[in-house]
């Protein structure tokens, strides 16, 4: 079983957004880098199809700059085997041609399963990973809670949450894209033997530049902005009765939400 | 050129309140551009849904329809949708954020190779082009999105536009097409239906959210009966998820669903940065806490200090006057 997770490096979901002077950008200084709140259940989730088959290979994949080797090795460290960093370097990629490259890798290797994150945490675009599966022409299903490897493992199981709270069961025959929502496991912690580990494990590097043949984006990030502040309201004094009863009232005649 | 295309949906053979505030925008855009606007939907037994769109001025619509289109199934979506944009060429392609949208559009627009802007909350014509404001880490921060390619896709976060009815008696006209996708890679082994059909709540108009302070799963059950009475969708801080309290597909925030309602009621929920990020935008904010420092007050219209257990029951009480129910 080869397993391909497309990991991508975001900041911390704890971090406050400031933006450069010049509204072209985020500003990257005193932010802690991480590996994408999805992307690391879907780490988790190839980590259990592996130890299910108890044979095969974790493969983290990456479009970034350098700074992303460290959680590539922090997936590295959780139990994947290898590494493939696209190094995107000097380039400005959208979902469009962040596919492209990775569509160009991922045949090379054969993977049974490529899973990603449900989306990215800092653009939450929810594009890339469906743009690699349409240009590789395989099934895809987003998002996922759970998966379960067939007995013959030429399908995956796979739990679907719609809308209002139903959930659809698929069977998926491989290869597949499936896209990680937070399901019933948690990520594990990397141990001190995995991180040693890690160290040492292969991470290849190949150039975005040279697998884009042209392509270029579909779209400009232009303009960033923070939104308006909320001003703090009016707060509400008396008895439990009373506040209530003031507040259905504002509720119906001042706000006209009711 | 110039003509928008707007994917529809519908639920109980009517149009949804997302669709029909698409369609506004859809007509705006279409004159704006020099186009026309015009619909689609698909599924089982869809004209009356896509001769409704008359209502907001789009002329004429597609309604697709075939056994094997409902419910909505990625694939089989975008081989049909494929379809009509390949015949009708619309410089724009415009569909709602819901689970329908934002699974198709990026294949739609990775296989026409268009740029994509998803959840925008403002969409406008500029230079000739399709042009986009969205939320970017949930909502922490906001961008503006410059198309680079001659058919521009988008998607609309629900609620963040007016609908516009131009004419409540008029029909577009429906053109009928009969669609067989035949066998999908994806199969279908089982439907479990949620017990209640609530509002998704990136969909919902009034969420009632519960944090940490409500202590237990059985505890939730005084956020669920004001969720019942207001028609509203449960929503929960992570904290509360984390704690077990409720299932993560309740989530408000960065790591959960970022969410826009005309009404946020946030009942023990302090106010973390991630969970402030993904219920900002909502038109109307009300905060009950026992803390009074709780940053959520910050950003609440209406506060309320005190115990949620006394204030809860009350509140539900007096809505269910207020609403005869």
């Amino acid at each position: 079983m080869k397993i391909a997770v497309l990991l991508k490096q975001t900041p911390d979901t704890e971090t406050k957004i400031k933006i450069k002077s010049d509204a072209s950008g985020v500003d990257e200084t005193d932010i802690k880098w991480i590996i994408n709140t999805y992307d690391e259940y879907a780490v988790e989730e190839a980590l259990r199809l592996k130890e299910a088959v108890g044979t095969g290979e974790v493969v983290i994949v990456t479009a970034g700059i350098k700074r992303a080797v460290e959680s590539m090795r922090q997936a590295l460290a959780m139990g994947a085997d290898r590494g493939i960093l696209i190094d995107t370097e000097g380039l400005t990629l959208d979902s469009y041609t962040a596919a492209v490259i990775l569509a160009k890798v991922l045949p090379n290797e054969k993977f049974d399963i490529v899973l990603a994150g449900k989306q990215a945490v800092d653009d939450d675009c929810v594009q890339v990973a469906h743009g690699v599966a349409t240009l590789l022409d395989w099934p895809c299903v987003w998002p996922i809670e759970h998966i379960e490897l067939s007995g013959d493992k030429k399908s995956v199981m796979v739990v679907r949450p719609v809308s209002g709270g139903t959930k659809e069961v698929f069977e998926v025959g491989l290869p597949t894209i499936l896209c990680c929502d937070k399901g019933e496991h948690d990520p594990r912690y990397a141990s001190l033997p995995g991180i040693m580990k890690a160290k040492t494990k292969p991470i290849q590097e190949l150039k975005a530049a040279d697998l884009l043949a042209g392509e270029t984006p579909k779209v400009k990030w232009v303009n960033f902005s923070l939104p308006p502040d909320r001003q703090a309201g009016k707060i509400l004094k008396g008895e439990p009765e009373q506040v209530c009863a003031e507040l259905v009232k504002l509720l119906r005649e001042e706000a006209k939400v009711i | 050129m110039g003509d928008v295309l707007i994917i529809a949906e519908y639920e109980g053979g009517k149009l949804k309140g997302y669709s029909r505030e698409l369609a506004s925008k859809a007509v705006e855009l279409a004159t704006q551009a020099g186009g026309k606007a015009q619909g689609v939907v698909v599924g089982k037994n869809v004209a009356q849904a896509a001769e409704e769109l008359g209502q907001f001025g789009i002329a004429k619509a597609t309604a697709i329809e075939g056994v094997d289109l409902e419910p909505y199934r990625g694939e089989a979506y975008t081989k049909v949708l494929f379809e009509l944009i390949q015949k009708i060429k619309p410089q724009i392609v415009l569909a709602s954020a819901s689970n329908l949208g934002k699974d198709v559009l990026p294949r739609l627009a990775m296989k026409c190779k268009g740029g994509l802007a998803t959840d925008c909350i403002d969409l406008k014509i500029e230079g000739g082009k399709l042009k986009a404001k969205r939320p970017i880490f949930a909502g922490k921060a906001l961008v503006d999105v410059d198309f680079l390619s001659d058919i521009q896709f988008a998607t609309a976060r629900p609620n963040s536009f007016a609908t516009k009815v131009v004419d409540a008696s008029k029909k577009a006209e429906v053109e009928k097409v009969q669609a067989s996708v035949g066998e999908l890679r994806v199969k279908v082994k089982e439907v479990k239906e949620a017990e209640k059909g609530l509002k998704d709540l990136t969909e919902a108009e009034i969420i009632v959210a519960g944090g940490r302070a409500l202590g237990s799963n059985e505890n939730f059950k005084i956020i669920r009966e004001l969720a019942e009475v207001l028609g509203a969708t449960v929503g929960a801080s992570r904290a509360a998820v984390d704690a077990g309290y409720i299932s993560h597909d309740h989530q408000v925030g960065q790591t959960g669903k970022t969410v826009n309602p005309k009404l946020y009621i946030a009942c023990g929920i302090s106010g973390a940065i991630q969970h402030l990020a993904g219920m900002r935008t909502s038109k109307v904010i009300v905060a009950i806490n026992k803390d009074p420092e709780a940053p959520i007050f910050s950003k609440a219209d209406y506060g309320i200090v005190g115990d949620l257990f006394t204030l809860l029951p009350i509140l539900t009480r007096k809505f269910k006057e207020l609403l005869g129910k």
